[in-house]
């Protein structure tokens, strides 16, 4: 084809030289539904493993505190991860405010993790930030670990009043939830 | 595909002549496992541990079809559908469900041995590279499916193993957390993961198989390798697979299905966990998480990273607990030695039996509680199974003179230890 010098009609004419329009109209018109199909196939193969509407409307949790005495704490559930409410003693208070916070693995404060005023509300998930397992300490009589918060047997983490991380292989303090006190003894969670 | 002298398939009957014509199956079984295949006439029984993998796996699959016509896959229902209908209600449902559960066991164990043997007789060498990593693969594919099978019953240890394996992905940097949501469909393990386990558990073993034809086509062209590691020479090196190893096999096949029945009739649960009788509860940990024995090992190394160096100590221990598998990938070329069979490397046969120890106390750890003790142990033996493949095996590969070879697999045979046991082997010289 290339000594050929009449082109049949509908065919790129190897000696007009490049660019071809109407090669570079063939592959624009192959390769931009090939593309945009394939992305428009894609998209939904891989959300339809994200979180469905029904996982992510669970997603707000009411918390009564009036039941919970200094020294106390609840397990609850928040989007069905465990959440710890504890209402900590002026003692716990001030052991957290001791800590020099450029010691800490994840520095913050006590004032930080907690609201205005309510600094005794300490609101946390239950989830180690190691691998997931719940931590101990949340009930009266657990073990609570050298730091007197939670303590993880999985692999030994090991959080102080604050529920921050003291020792062990867990990189984060136990996260704090978005929340806000709807009323002095209530609060909500999400 | 096979050696020249391989014996040729000939049809004799009309309808297989028919057949082999239309559509020759019969001739591709007779050329794979039949006597077309000649194989090294030295073979010893630790060869028969590939065949005993493929059993473990059809066994698998056969009780897993039928144990899927009655399980539900709903965090409501799964525990009762497997621990009320399956074990008590359907008939002999408690036999297919116990020989799922220890046929997985049966299968890590006869592949475990499958890998070290290669490991000893230097089968992942050149030219079986191939061979090896499709190996690996498979491996990595078995690890996936047994530990979305575990979540399925939907016990305490199914669901605090799911929420622990998940984890390891939020150790990534920055979309870790991201991709675990994504992974299970919600924050916390529930239907959503269950039920994509459930899918997933159910195909895998059908890529695995898929991966095992490769396996056997890439080990199918340079043929099997034998306990002397010395290449087939000429047509006196072998013999055909069928009768001569179908019936090693078979034998192979009666003692494994003899310690596999004992394993389900007597110790159906000795090798499972009982937290696993409890129902999962997300609200409660249980005290000691462990995942099933065959993932001991890796376990122990995920768990000896304690303290953050430049990465957090979470990211160290999940990239060391991957790395030490994806390592195997390497090994074709980190053993550079042109020589295969241990028998004949005096360092290296040490070094093996080193590693073995190394594996078993690992496992030891990993199936221990995590205390002080077991920690620095499992740092000790990890930091060990990495200097083995990235330090000692090159270097022994360099500095190790091997003892002669025979020249060629019938002189080791006619002089009495071309099939032997390694270490009665090993004495001979």
């Amino acid at each position: 084809m290339a000594t050929d010098t009449v082109s049949t009609p509908g065919e790129s004419p190897d000696h007009v030289g490049d660019p071809r329009r109407r090669d570079f109209l063939n592959i624009a018109a192959v390769a931009f539904p090939a593309v945009g199909g394939g992305i428009a196939v894609l998209v939904p193969l891989v959300n339809q493993m994200s979180p469905s509407a029904d996982v992510l409307a669970q997603s707000t949790t009411e918390v009564d505190l009036s039941k919970i005495a200094p020294g106390q704490g609840v397990i609850t559930t928040f989007r069905k991860q465990p959440l710890f409410v504890r209402n900590l003693t002026p003692k716990e208070v001030a052991e957290a405010d001791a800590v020099p916070v450029s010691s800490l693995r994840d520095p913050e404060t006590l004032e930080q993790r907690t609201k205005e005023g309510k600094k005794n509300w300490l609101i946390t998930l239950g989830v180690c930030t190691h691998l997931g397992c719940i931590p101990l300490g949340i009930n009266e009589g657990d073990n609570r670990g050298k730091f007197g918060g939670y303590f993880c047997p999985c692999h030994g983490s090991q959080y102080d009043t604050a529920a921050r991380i003291r020792l062990g292989p867990a990189p984060k303090n136990l996260a704090v939830p978005d929340y806000k006190f709807t009323s002095p003894t209530t609060v909500l969670v999400g | 595909m096979s050696f020249p002298w391989a014996k040729q398939y000939q049809p004799k009957a009309p309808l297989m002549r028919w057949m082999d014509e239309k559509l020759p199956v019969p001739r591709l079984v007779y050329n794979a496992i039949g006597a077309g295949y000649p194989v090294p006439r030295n073979l010893n029984y630790w060869w028969n541990f590939g065949v005993l993998a493929g059993a473990a796996l059809m066994v698998q699959i056969v009780t897993g079809i039928v144990l899927a016509m009655h399980f539900h896959s709903s965090a409501a229902s799964a525990f009762d559908s497997v621990n009320g209908t399956i074990m008590r209600d359907v008939n002999a449902g408690w036999f297919l469900r116990y020989a799922h559960a220890n046929g997985a066991s049966m299968f890590f164990i006869v592949v475990y041995t499958h890998i070290f043997r290669g490991l000893y007789y230097g089968s992942y060498k050149a030219p079986r590279e191939m061979v090896w990593l499709l190996g690996v693969v498979i491996f990595l594919l078995m690890m996936a499916t047994a530990f979305m099978g575990y979540v399925l019953p939907w016990g305490q240890m199914s669901f605090w193993g799911a929420q622990v394996i998940t984890g390891f992905f939020s150790a990534i940097p920055v979309v870790g957390e991201t991709i675990r949501v994504w992974l299970l469909g919600g924050y916390a393990p529930d239907d959503a993961a269950l039920n994509r386990f459930f899918s997933l558990h159910y195909l895998l073993p059908f890529v695995i198989a898929g991966v095992i034809i490769l396996h056997i086509w890439a080990l199918h062209i340079p043929g099997s390798n034998n306990p002397t590691g010395v290449d087939v020479k000429g047509e006196q090196d072998t013999v055909p697979f069928h009768p001569y190893y179908t019936a090693k096999d078979g034998f192979g096949l009666l003692v494994f299905l003899a310690l596999f029945s004992v394993l389900i009739f007597y110790f159906p649960d000795y090798l499972g966990h009982p937290d696993n009788y409890i129902p999962a509860n997300p609200l409660a940990t249980p005290a000691h998480i462990v995942p099933e024995w065959y993932f001991w090992p890796f376990y122990a190394i995920l768990r000896a990273f304690t303290s953050d160096f430049i990465l957090p100590a979470k990211l160290w221990g999940v990239l060391a607990m991957f790395g030490s598998i994806l390592l195997l990938f390497f090994l074709p070329w980190l053993d550079s030695s042109p020589v295969r069979s241990n028998n004949y490397r005096p360092k290296a046969r040490i070094a093996f039996w080193v590693l073995v120890v190394d594996v078993l106390v690992l496992g030891y750890c990993g199936g221990s509680p995590a205390t002080n003790t077991y920690i620095v142990l499992s740092q000790i033996c990890a930091a060990y199974y990495f200097l083995h493949f990235l330090v000692i095996l090159p270097m022994i590969a360099r500095s190790e003179r091997p003892t002669p070879l025979p020249n060629s697999i019938t002189e080791a045979v006619l002089a009495g230890h071309g099939g032997t046991s390694p270490s009665e082997t090993a004495l001979a010289h």
